[in-house]
């Protein structure tokens, strides 16, 4: 297990560092001069001399990538170009919007999927299997930000229970700020609940008739119990990985979402930092997004092998 | 599942009859600004009704399939000219280059494809290319990972190590035996993977990476319709049902194929 531990997180931290690498090439290396770009094609060349050294791009290419990745150890984001105040800041003040927002969707999905997807299984091929199969099979089609409008349109616009958009933030009471999240969050989670409760009546049913099942049921154990107490717990490891690789979805989702209902997250911050060319928040941010879905992957393997100790032999 | 299989064969074809007849004709022209008759309701006249500017909606609808369909054509294109040699090779060769391609998988299916549009975006403008390379990008992996695993399973069967005993080379029976019995699987995976990359492409086009003004897309004819959903909210249904109906032909069409490739899951639905 020791051993499974230690390359996992060596693996977590290569990737890591090579994800750093390709964003920092991609944005820093490939054609395109930020400052010509700021500047417009009429600006004089010591104004663009003087706008480079600001932002640093005078450098050797390697002492910026050292000196990017060292000040990210320590903390430290860099300057903002348009806010001029430490990225850091920025990314606080947007990640207590996104943060909440991708957690409850995530939590939404699972609650909604798990026990649909077991009742799809445990009655598979009758009425209520083929309902749900075809719930989700539309769910799936759905674009999470097209049902956000549609959940705008009925819940906010002609029922107004709902704000249509904006975040008062977390310091005016947790009441508002959580109201305004709560048809973001379910517009991100249907979808992916749809793909979910898929995958959980899968993996039900590739358990299937195991033996234990068979064993139990001979001992004349309550349908309900074998389900809940054997069948579910053994089918939870797709479910899991599923919902890791479905975190990179919803972060992705988020991105946009934030768009439908203005608000002030991550994903704004990102879409702002391109139309003022802040190069800086845009490398930041991609890398925080990427690192997210890099580190949450490895959280769901160490997962995976603390509830089934039989993936760790099988690595070793 | 046969039906599943005629339903999405259906709006899949009905998608590329509407893409095709666009570009020879469609109601009224896409573009066409008619200020009088603006933001009127579906009628005999307009089907789906006009928009701020008087175009009519059904006809940008039309001709946006267009970019939905070619975007994610190439996308996908793209992800499988990178995807499927890189599994190909990972699975005849193994060993350290099996590992390498599978960790550079891995690694890009970190980026989704909106991170990739908003890299992309910064240095060289939205539009249509940043599009289809962003969700290129994100469809190699997927399609390196499944050529990979299905490649090693036929490997290990007696008749890929015959060939190899008879002395075929390697890239011989890759080509000869493995890629022509994963090619069902490989279908029903890019089938799965254009109907992902519809709804990539919305979602890009919605925030303004995708193609540009005044070409209709669907997902940005869903942005402008934002502005209106208190005056005119049908504008924000007609364009996400289109969306809907493409991806949801395309993913019961990958469902009905793979029942129809795969025996062991044909025996097990039945």
């Amino acid at each position: 297990m020791r051993a499974f531990l230690l390359r996992r997180l060596a693996t977590l931290v290569a990737a890591l560092l090579v994800a750093s690498l390709v964003v920092f090439v991609v944005l820093q290396i490939l054609p395109g001069d930020p400052a010509l770009v700021i500047l417009g094609p009429d600006a004089q060349p010591d104004t663009l001399a003087a706008l480079r050294h600001q932002l640093g791009i005078d450098l050797p290419v390697w002492l910026r990538y050292l000196h990017w990745i060292g000040s990210l150890l320590s903390g430290d984001f860099g300057r903002s170009t348009a806010y001029d105040i430490p990225v850091s800041d920025l990314i606080l003040q947007r990640m207590a919007v996104t943060l909440p927002l991708a957690v409850m969707a995530m939590a939404l999905a699972g609650v909604l999927a798990v026990p649909l997807g077991v009742a799809a299984a445990v009655r598979k091929a009758r009425l209520a299997d083929v309902g749900i199969m075809g719930l989700t099979q539309i769910g799936v089609a759905l674009p999470d930000f097209w049902v956000g409008l549609l959940l705008i349109l009925v819940l906010a616009v002609h029922a107004a229970w709902f704000p249509a958009g904006g975040f008062p933030g977390w310091w005016h009471g947790a009441g508002a700020a959580f109201r305004a999240l709560i048809l973001p969050t379910v517009a991100l989670a249907l979808p992916q609940a749809a793909i979910l409760t898929r995958v959980a009546r899968g993996a039900m049913l590739d358990i299937g008739s195991r033996d234990y099942l068979r064993t139990a049921r001979a001992k004349g154990q309550r349908e309900r119990r074998i389900v809940w107490r054997h069948a579910v717990p053994n089918a939870l490891g797709p479910i899991i990985t599923m919902m890791g690789l479905q975190f990179s979805f919803l972060l992705a989702g988020t991105i946009i979402i934030e768009n439908v209902f203005a608000l002030p997250g991550l994903g704004a911050l990102l879409f702002q930092a391109i139309a003022q060319r802040d190069l800086v928040v845009v490398q930041d941010l991609v890398l925080l997004f990427v690192g997210i879905v890099i580190i949450v992957n490895a959280a769901v393997d160490l997962l995976n092998a603390a509830i089934d100790p039989r993936l760790v032999e099988a690595t070793a | 599942m046969r039906v599943g299989l005629a339903i999405g064969g259906a709006l899949t074809a009905g998608m590329l009859v509407l893409a095709a007849l666009s570009l020879v004709w469609t109601p009224y022209p896409p573009t066409a600004i008619d200020i009088i008759h603006r933001l009127s309701r579906p009628s005999a006249a307009h089907w789906f009704g006009t928009d701020p500017f008087g175009r009519d909606v059904f006809s940008m609808v039309m001709v946006g399939t267009q970019d939905a369909v070619a975007v994610a054509a190439l996308a996908v294109l793209l992800g499988t000219a990178i995807g499927v040699p890189a599994g190909m090779l990972a699975a005849t060769r193994g060993g350290w280059t099996d590992e390498t391609v599978m960790r550079g998988a891995d690694l890009t299916f970190a980026f989704p494809a909106v991170l990739t549009a908003v890299m992309l975006t910064a240095l060289r403008g939205a539009g249509a290319i940043t599009e289809i390379i962003a969700i290129g990008v994100f469809t190699a992996p997927v399609l390196a990972r499944t050529t990979r695993g299905a490649a090693a399973a036929i490997w290990v069967q007696d008749y890929a190590r015959a060939a190899r005993a008879l002395g075929r080379t390697r890239r011989g029976v890759a080509l000869v035996h493995v890629l022509p019995n994963i090619l069902g699987l490989l279908i029903v995976q890019v089938t799965i993977q254009l109907s992902l990359a519809v709804l990539a492409e919305a979602g890009l086009s919605f925030v303004g990476l995708g193609a540009q003004p005044p070409a209709p897309s669907w997902g940005r004819m869903l942005n402008e319709a934002q502005t209106y959903i208190y005056t005119a909210p049908l504008l924000a249904v007609f364009p996400g049902l289109a969306i809907a109906a493409a991806v949801l032909g395309l993913n019961m069409l990958g469902d009905g194929l793979r029942d129809r490739f795969d025996p062991r899951r044909r025996r097990s639905a039945q």
